[in-house]
């Protein structure tokens, strides 16, 4: 019974994330929009934009591959899977012994993997360019993201989620400089990660800059639709994935009842919304870079991921 | 057991070490002497910290000292001279900033193990840690003027080395308060002369990028 209980809650977080994760985007959309003066599109948009593309028919390229139309359910399904892993409400969750940091990193890494084989594979030149600035800013982007977790695990001890987010909420962290240098990198990872605006902006099809968008021209339909959702997926994840590590405010052991799983999930909820108006700020007051500052801007990540990571030995070596 | 007192200097001391990477980051030079205003800023927090925990007093003059030369005199005139050189919009860097910042890495890296291994002995944990820093602070400042061309940054530099030595000698409750107080002179005094040198640099060879110099020294064929 406790088993059923336990797998009802993970299906609960599993299934959180995939009906969020449009809305997240589409506030982001709609706040920009407000910012910028204009009026925007609903926040739930997105999601009629994923209904859309449901109903319309697929076209395919002639020389398209089985890769091409396999790879947009590989990415959704692994870009789900990490994001389903991360602590969203409630932590120590029937597959949380899964929820290791450097497996997210994986599956991620295989999403984008897929989505670059995806881009290069009907042979287009704009598939060619895009996948290769984002190999380009994945090399960058996969070291310093995993200096990011070298940082966090050392302070809490532990690779997997559930524990670094249990020993975030206990006394036991103390001021440190090295979690602090953490979350930028994070943040400069996460920007760079979702395809946001200083390194390529979501919102544009101008063939000099795009990035994310030139690998996936080639896909229409319910294919183009899932590519979109692990495009929201992943952004709901490193919104989740900061929140939970630097604001572990809320999460409650899975065990807590129901009062407790409602507070954590109100908390998520804010924490969200905040992360989701926070990024539109910070799309409004940047420009865009050239894609070759991209290298520099990654590389202050892993600067201050590998520096995190040596402050940390000093004291813990003290 | 969080020790709050060790954790704040630590964080002091490892911003010090962060700012110093910054420097090395930007590349223009107004942004260059706002980062240095603000390790100086950081390093009388550092200091005037190290004062509260060790009960000394005279590391609070110290503190005084760092934030009125390091943090508002010097950087405001060197903003004054790179106005008059008319310099203050150039961006310049000898080598790319990914590889310098990979050796400033390498620096840090071989300053905390060198520090860690040598002080095995020392009774106060705070002192160790300070010297691994301020020894990278150091190693940094010397990044910066070796990898720098323009005369202004080498300055920066070379402050913000001074800055390190600063951050080891209140670690390790070694120098007496006299010497600390003719250093802070000396680099002000020195930080003047440099400043002289840097306008007959100018009219010399019409502008202060160093390696001008070279080529009258036959080291650079050209």
């Amino acid at each position: 019974m406790e088993l059923i209980g336990n797998l009802l809650l993970q299906g609960v977080q599993m299934f959180l994330v995939l009906v969020l994760a449009p809305g997240l985007t589409g506030l982001v959309r709609k706040a920009k929009a407000r910012l910028t003066r204009r009026r925007g599109a609903s926040v739930l948009q997105p999601y009629r934009d994923l209904w859309r593309l449901m109903q319309k028919e697929v076209i395919l390229a002639d020389n398209a591959s089985w890769l091409f139309r396999v790879s947009p359910y590989m990415i959704v399904a692994a870009t789900w899977v990490a994001a389903s892993l991360v602590p969203t409400f409630a932590i120590g969750l029937e597959f949380s012994w899964t929820a290791d940091f450097i497996a997210i990193v994986a599956l991620l890494g295989s999403a984008r993997f897929f989505l670059a084989l995806a881009g290069m594979d009907v042979g287009t030149s704009f598939g060619g360019i895009g996948s290769s600035r984002e190999m380009m800013i994945g090399a960058f982007a996969e070291p310093a993201m995993l200096l990011v977790v070298f940082t966090v695990s050392l302070v809490a001890g532990s690779t997997q989620l559930s524990n670094v987010v249990a020993f975030m909420q206990s006394d036991a962290v103390g001021v440190r400089v090295s979690l602090a240098m953490a979350l930028v990198a994070l943040v400069i990872v996460a920007l760079a990660e979702n395809a946001r605006i200083p390194v390529d902006n979501p919102a544009t099809h101008l063939e000099l800059t795009m990035v994310h968008e030139a690998m996936v021209l080639e896909y229409s339909g319910r294919h183009l639709a899932m590519i979109e959702l692990a495009a929201s997926l992943k952004l709901l994840l490193y919104v989740a994935l900061i929140g939970a590590i630097f604001l572990p405010f809320g999460i409650g052991p899975a065990g807590t009842g129901f009062a407790g799983l409602a507070a954590g999930l109100v908390f998520f909820l804010v924490k969200l919304v905040g992360g989701g108006l926070l990024l539109a700020v910070l799309e409004t007051s940047v420009a865009k870079m050239r894609v070759f500052r991209v290298a520099e801007f990654l590389g202050a990540a892993l600067m201050l991921g590998l520096l995190g990571t040596l402050l940390l030995f000093v004291s813990r070596s003290l | 057991m969080p020790d709050l007192a060790f954790d704040i200097a630590h964080m002091l001391a490892g911003s010090l070490v962060l700012v110093s990477f910054m420097m090395i980051y930007q590349d223009r030079l107004s942004a260059l002497l706002n980062t240095f205003a603000l390790q100086a800023l950081l390093l009388a927090a550092a200091v005037g910290w190290q004062a509260y925990i060790q009960g000394a007093s005279h590391l609070y003059a110290s503190a005084g000292i760092a934030l009125v030369f390091k943090a508002i005199i010097v950087p405001w005139a060197l903003h004054k001279m790179i106005q008059r050189l008319g310099i203050h919009r150039e961006v310049e860097t000898v080598v790319g900033v990914v590889p310098t910042m990979l050796a400033g890495m390498g620096l840090v890296a071989l300053s905390i193990l060198l520090m860690l291994q040598l002080t095995e002995t020392a009774e106060s944990a705070l002192a160790r840690e300070d010297l691994a820093f301020s020894l990278s602070v150091i190693l940094l400042g010397m990044l910066m003027m070796v990898t720098r061309r323009n005369a202004v940054s080498q300055v920066v530099g070379f402050m913000s080395l001074e800055n390190g030595l600063i951050l080891a000698t209140t670690g390790a409750q070694g120098m007496p308060f006299v010497v600390e107080i003719s250093v802070a002179f000396s680099v002000l005094i020195a930080m003047i002369v440099i400043g002289v040198f840097l306008f007959r640099i100018r009219e010399r060879f019409d502008s202060v990028d160093t390696e001008a110099i070279e080529h009258f020294r036959g080291e650079k064929r050209s």
